[in-house]
């Protein structure tokens, strides 16, 4: 039996296929087709289908990456969708907690971006609960059902229910939701307590909302690619990639779209965690540069840290999704020089694929990272195996102009623009690292990307994260994590209250509850039972706090909870911040998480070699580093075998990425042919 | 006096630095700053850090200047006025502005300060400080309105040695916490804003270490030099040599006085930019002084000036010299001691008008109205019915002012990174309900661009208590300009159980509350930017559905609407007709001269205009040593409150005759919906 994994990127859309006995892969890349992805995604099925002479039917899983609910959100083109709060707060989501972002006097330039529901779309509806659950004033039935007449006939295609204090108790947001049913047949529903059963008015309801803003797009999306796949006769199961790296069926999917807006990322990381440990590495940061911009993820122990919000762009909603910062530094990044500071700058801003990077002869002629990096002579003559030559007078004249403005030579302002980036880089490292209480120097640095494996050498250098992991194709890496990870399932609850409040006997129901609503969502996936395993985190605080920091208590609900979340917490807020105070504990939300066992695929492992790596050696070029021009090996990747080593600096050529080794530091390739970058004095061992 | 710092003796030695890293080092510097917020933010429990994020980090050199941070430095000042030691290991410890210069500006706000040490050798300089929720003193939240001294305003800590070489000073900690209400969250928050200077002194340490402490401080030179060099540039292109002049008011100091006017006459001579506060109020006798520390003033100005032509610029004290300003003593802006200062938000907020009022007059592109500026407040204290004391705090928003380049906010923050607290919260913390948290429509001013609506919060108390509120812009008017109107002014009215109607004044303490009473807290919009009858009437007609202006508030725009919306002809008509009566836009439009404003107030405000503090005021000369007794008159005859009751449980019918009648009326009808 075979498994599928898709991911659909920007430009290409990634199809893998694996045989499951071997753990043999076969991969197509096809142009992605964004008015309506799933036609990119049938092409790449079945020309790697035909490539390989495997049968639809014979596909056991179909397993898929998709950008549909963050392309709704970041090209704002979701639903009009139509929302019900309770009166007094038809403006929760325009006043959005009267927080305006950047500095002093940020006021003055913040460009406000469109809200997801206009508040013309916004009705109040009587009823009340209090923060106990208890029923203050009944819900006004009737205005409800006004309200969604109302809404329908001003052409709303989605609808949110947001009521104040509904996270303890939802009665009234149901009877609202049946109501809208029954009023307007068809119409999708998003009550906020189902969405996130959480306090705080503001952020259930804009999660509800963006909930409901993507549904009605990724629920046409998979609808669709569901039909053509079994069209195809590829009837197995069909899952989607959650942004917090684990999967869950279509229909789920269709439920909650908004934990798929990092389903893209998130990719990239469920690799990592496949292959990082695989290779031996548990602890891993992740490096994903790309064009425009770069993903950083911290992974502990083969888990990597979920976080309980979700950004995109402008956009922050509580949905978990592994912890990954995005800086605005890549490839395409360009590089200026502010007549008034005379400081370097590179980024956010970007070439994009369009015109790109003055090297790639395009029509561009501001100097990129990309630029950079050639006039270094970091990148190979040509890339795509040859089929994309780069210009390097082009790239030479584009940072000549930051030449100019430092004052200095050409091929200083290219190292300096290659330093600034990978300062911003490294400014986002840290933040999922030391300034969440990690010390950088234990991790492995996981580099993949198109730009990823250029870099992350000079970053595990002032980072100190050794080795540098370069798997093998590490420009089409997610795919591969998407066909890699399991199924994953949460069940929250918010409970605010004291610690010494709360009994054991009542929070074990109260996690039992929880747990059996994941038993309901891995039911429906068809997990086996053997694969299934459920752990319990609750948010804890000070009395007083406003933040929490969650508690993993683990798995067994046979041991007394209370007493591990008193310690847990205290630990950890040490870690984090350097001290615990004599305080109450509070629980704030008690969750369940429920993760199926991924069902590994067998790692490959390439053919044997010595540390000789000559027969991989395809020519030399000057590299210039440390102030002065080096000659480095050019390597081919494919032809290296287990056990070879490459002095630096050398760079090793593959179809879809460039890896650069420094002078100083050895990388030798793994019996999986990842390339292992270590300082040389560390010695390589065999 | 001065500071004996005590270190290993180096040599000093300058390093040439590449551009490249000396980017390097300012982006780390930055990065070390955001995580000193993060770090207060998510371990502290005063929710006014927590939520606004009334807490602001510095990262200084050896010699105190600012590298990367929110406040002017007053380090250098520190040095030289503390007989005592610096070593390895100290943290001091104050609450005193008036012994910092104003560096924090009332006793709320504690300040942690820790000399960094590398090799043995001082190395530079880490603060924070935090506003505690309560620092003891005669009221709840220790922002008391009648307060006539510094001492009235809670525990004053002067300069002292928390920890002494790594050890902390348990007796001095255990005799400040004892004088507060909330000890736990005292002590959390300053845990919190310990914390977060220990994770600036990691960084600077591990920069030290990367480069070297001889690169380290050289590259600090560089960076306030390259500040320097910018700034002057910038100056000369923005501040013209001629002198403009702004000016603008704090109403009132809770006593009857008022209003109070902060004046500001602002030049360039060479590279120099000269801020003179001549002409601006004697001190209050009341609590709205504000202790303005120069350098904080620079940096305002600074910043203000920067935002819109590189806002990655690194602040730092670099073009401090170039600033020179005069502040004449006695002043609400240098009031002497023992003068109070707790309510210092109004002046604070006022200074960023004036300062929108003086660059918009140099830079005409640059004219923003006025908005939100100030950080109101409400406290509700009392014992539940459980026996427990509980005291919130609550920090208003409102309308950010219309802009050159559109619209201002409904209900929005001026400061960076404030955010309210969920109402949510409230009503699991305290026993309370917030019944509606909306924008009032038409508060914000009308023009081309729109003013930000202010925003009506509804508060229904659940346990009797007592109420402090200090608000302002009560009596003057939020202006617009280029023929902008003024916003909306702030209002608060409570209804009580039996149905009466009361408008309090801005300022108040120990108004008490009964189970089942509501407080609706209005806070006033932003001013408009332009001519209004030059805003699309589509625009118009969507604020209108959006709830945000009303039918009638869009006749101010010249726009008519029916019951289908636009009305095209009457629009038209409007619009000729209101072009017809000669209307002259006007720079600054403040909705009429003082005198206006003074003999509308009762009849538009439901509260009795302030006395102007020259006209009536007796100074006595403020004790010179701390610690005086107080001898000041006692309160009383200041408190101006209106109380309209009403029919047993009715509300008004009709809008009333006069405007107050017509308030009262329109905040009721938006309450029962009717």
């Amino acid at each position: 039996m075979y498994r599928l994994g898709v991911d659909v990127g920007g430009t290409f859309t990634d199809v893998l296929l694996i045989e499951e006995a071997t753990g043999k892969t076969r991969r197509t890349k096809v142009p992605s087709t964004p008015q309506d992805q799933s036609v990119g995604v049938i092409e790449g099925v079945t020309r790697v289908l035909a490539d390989a002479q495997v049968r639809a039917a014979d596909i056991r899983q179909f397993l898929h990456g998709t950008t549909v609910a963050t392309n709704a959100v970041l090209e704002r083109r979701g639903a009009r969708v139509g929302l019900i709060v309770t009166v007094g707060y038809r403006q929760v989501l325009h006043i959005a907690r009267s927080f305006v972002p950047g500095g002093l006097g940020g006021w003055i330039v913040w460009d406000r971006p469109a809200e997801l529901v206009a508040l013309e779309d916004v009705r109040e509806i009587r009823g009340r609960m209090d923060f106990r659950g208890e029923e203050i004033e009944p819900l006004d039935e009737q205005a409800v059902r006004a309200a969604v007449h109302q809404l329908v006939d001003r052409g709303v295609d989605a609808l949110a229910i947001g009521f104040v204090n509904s996270y303890a108790n939802p009665a009234h947001e149901l009877r609202a939701a049946g109501i809208a049913a029954a009023a307007a047949p068809g119409l999708p529903v998003s009550t906020s307590a189902g969405v996130l059963p959480e306090l705080g008015e503001y952020e259930r309801t804009l999660t509800t909302v963006a909930n409901a803003y993507v549904r009605p797009d990724v629920g046409v999306y998979l609808r669709n690619l569901s039909d053509k796949l079994v069209s195809e006769g590829l009837v197995g199961e069909r899952r989607v990639l959650r942004s917090d790296g684990g999967l869950m069926t279509f229909e789920r999917a269709e439920d909650i779209p908004v934990s798929l807006l990092m389903s893209g990322p998130a990719g990239g990381v469920a690799a990592a965690v496949a292959l990082g440990p695989a290779a031996g590495y548990r602890d891993l940061l992740t490096l994903d540069m790309g064009g425009t911009s770069t993903d950083v993820a911290l992974i502990e122990d083969g888990v990597p840290v979920i976080r309980r919000e979700t950004t995109v762009a402008d956009l922050v909603v509580r949905a978990p999704s592994i912890d990954v910062q995005t800086v605005g530094a890549g490839g395409g990044s360009i590089a200026h020089v502010p007549a008034l500071t005379g400081a370097l700058r590179v980024g956010p801003a970007s070439a994009g694929a369009l015109p790109g990077p003055a090297a790639y002869g395009r029509g561009g002629v501001l100097p990129t990272v990309t630029d950079a990096n050639v006039v270094l002579g970091y990148l190979p003559r040509a890339l795509l195996g040859g089929a994309m030559p780069l210009d390097i007078e082009k790239a030479r004249t584009a940072v000549g102009s930051v030449a100019n403005g430092l004052g200095v030579s050409v091929e200083a302002a290219a190292a300096a623009i290659i330093d600034i980036v990978n300062e911003n880089m490294l400014g986002a490292l840290r933040l999922v690292s030391v300034q969440r209480g990690y010390d950088p120097r234990r991790f492995a640095l996981f580099g993949f990307g198109g730009a990823g494996p250029l870099h992350a050498n000079a970053l595990a250098r002032l980072l100190g994260s050794w080795p540098v992991v370069i798997p093998q194709s590490p420009g089409v890496l997610c795919a591969y994590g998407d066909a890699s990870t399991g199924v994953r399932a949460e069940a929250n609850r918010s409970l605010l209250r004291p610690l010494d409040d709360i009994d054991e006997g009542r929070l074990q129901r109260e996690f039992a509850d929880l747990a059996a609503q994941i038993t309901t969502e891995f039911d429906r996936a068809d997990v086996p039972d053997d694969a299934r395993a459920v752990r319990f985190e609750a948010d804890v605080r000070y009395h007083g706090q406003g933040f929490e920091v969650s508690v993993d208590v683990g798995s067994s609900r046979h041991e007394a909870l209370i007493p591990k979340l008193r310690s847990g917490f205290d630990e950890a807020h040490q870690r984090l911040f350097g001290f615990t105070l004599k305080e109450q504990h509070e629980v704030v939300n008690i969750r369940a998480v429920g993760v199926s066992g991924a069902e590994r695929i067998k790692p490959v492992e390439i053919e044997q070699g010595g540390r000789d790596a000559q027969r991989a050696l395809i020519g030399g070029q000057q590299v210039y580093v440390d102030g002065g021009w080096q000659d480095a090996s050019l390597y081919d990747r494919t032809a290296l075998r287990a056990g070879n080593e490459l002095r630096g600096p050398a760079i090793v050529v593959e179809m879809d990425s460039t890896s650069l080794v420094l002078p100083g530091c050895v990388a030798r390739v793994d019996r999986l042919g990842n390339l292992l970058i270590l300082p040389a004095e560390d010695g390589v061992v065999s | 006096m001065s500071a004996v710092i005590v270190e290993t003796p180096r040599p000093a030695r300058s390093v040439e630095v590449e551009t490249a890293v000396l980017d390097i080092v300012e982006n780390a510097l930055r990065n070390a700053r955001h995580e000193m917020d993060a770090v207060v933010l998510r371990t502290a429990m005063s929710p006014g850090i927590r939520e606004q994020h009334d807490a602001f980090p510095l990262i200084a050199d050896r010699s105190g200047r600012m590298v990367a941070g929110q406040f002017g430095s007053f380090i250098d000042g520190f040095l030289s006025a503390y007989d005592g030691t610096v070593e390895e290991g100290d943290v001091f410890f104050t609450s005193d502005p008036y012994a910092c210069d104003g560096a924090i500006s009332h006793a709320n706000d504690w300040l942690v300060l820790l000399p960094i040490y590398c090799e043995g050798a001082l190395v530079g300089w880490a603060a924070m400080f935090g506003h505690m929720s309560d620092v003891g003193g005669k009221v709840p939240g220790s922002l008391p309105t009648d307060a006539l001294s510094i001492h009235e305003e809670g525990v004053i800590v002067p300069p002292v040695k928390l920890f002494r070489a790594g050890t902390l000073d348990q007796q001095l900690l255990d005799t400040v916490l004892n004088q507060v209400r909330l000890p736990s969250w005292n002590r959390a928050d300053l845990n919190a804003v310990l914390a977060s200077c220990r994770t600036a002194e990691t960084r600077v340490r591990e920069l030290c270490d990367r480069f070297g402490v001889d690169a380290y401080l050289s590259m600090l030179e560089l960076l306030l030099e390259r500040n320097r060099q910018a700034m002057a540039k910038l100056f000369r292109q923005v501040v013209p040599e001629q002198p403009v002049t702004f000016e603008d008011f704090v109403d009132d100091d809770g006593r009857g006085e008022g209003p109070f006017r902060i004046r500001c006459t602002l030049w360039r001579d060479g590279d120099r930019v000269v801020l003179d506060f001549a002409g601006t109020s004697d001190q209050a006798d009341g609590s709205i002084n504000f202790l303005l520390n120069e350098n904080v003033l620079r940096m305002f100005f600074g910043v203000y000036t920067i935002m819109a032509v590189d806002p990655l610029i690194l602040f730092n004290d670099g073009f401090y010299p170039l600033v020179d300003v005069r502040i004449p003593e006695g002043s609400l802006l240098k009031p002497r001691r023992p003068a109070a200062l707790s309510c210092r938000t109004h002046a604070l907020g006022r200074l960023f008008d004036v300062l929108a009022g003086l660059l918009g007059q140099c830079r005409p592109d640059f004219l923003c109205a006025a908005g939100f500026s100030s950080s109101p407040h409400l406290m509700y204290s009392g014992v539940d019915r459980f026996g427990k004391w509980f005291q919130l705090y609550q920090i208003g928003f409102g309308g950010v002012p219309a802009r050159p380049v559109g619209d201002g906010f409904d209900g929005h923050s001026m400061w960076p990174s404030f955010t309210n607290v969920p109402n949510e919260y409230l009503e699991a913390y305290y026993p309370l309900r917030i019944e509606a948290y909306e924008s009032v429509p038409d508060s914000g001013g009308a023009g081309l661009h729109r003013g930000g609506n202010g925003i009506r919060v509804a508060y229904r108390f659940l346990e009797p208590g007592q109420v402090s509120i200090h608000d302002d812009r009560w009596f003057t008017k939020p202006w617009g300009v280029l023929g902008g109107e003024p916003g909306q002014r702030g209002t608060k009215l409570l209804e009580r159980t039996d149905g009466s109607q009361q408008v309090l004044p801005a300022k108040c303490d120990h108004v008490a509350v009964r189970p089942g009473d509501v407080l609706h807290f209005v806070t006033w919009g932003g001013g408009g930017w332009g001519d209004p009858i030059e805003r699309d009437p589509q625009q118009v007609q969507e604020d209108v559905e959006r709830g945000l202006v009303t039918t009638e508030g869009a006749r101010r725009y010249g726009v008519a609407l029916d019951g289908d919306g636009l009305d095209r002809d009457r629009t038209r008509a409007l619009r000729a007709e209101m072009a017809a009566a000669g209307r002259k836009p006007l720079r600054f439009n403040r909705g009429g001269t003082l005198e206006e404003l003074t003999a509308r107030c009762l009849a538009e405000t439901g509260l009795t205009p302030p006395r102007d503090p020259s006209l009536t005021r007796v100074r006595d000369e403020p004790a010179a040593t701390p610690g005086a007794t107080e001898t000041r008159r006692p309160v009383g005859g200041a408190r101006r409150e209106i109380v309209r009751p009403g029919g047993a449980g009715e509300r008004p019918q009709a809008p009333g005759n006069t405007p107050l009648e017509a308030l009262v009326y329109r905040i009721a009808r938006q309450v029962t919906g009717r």
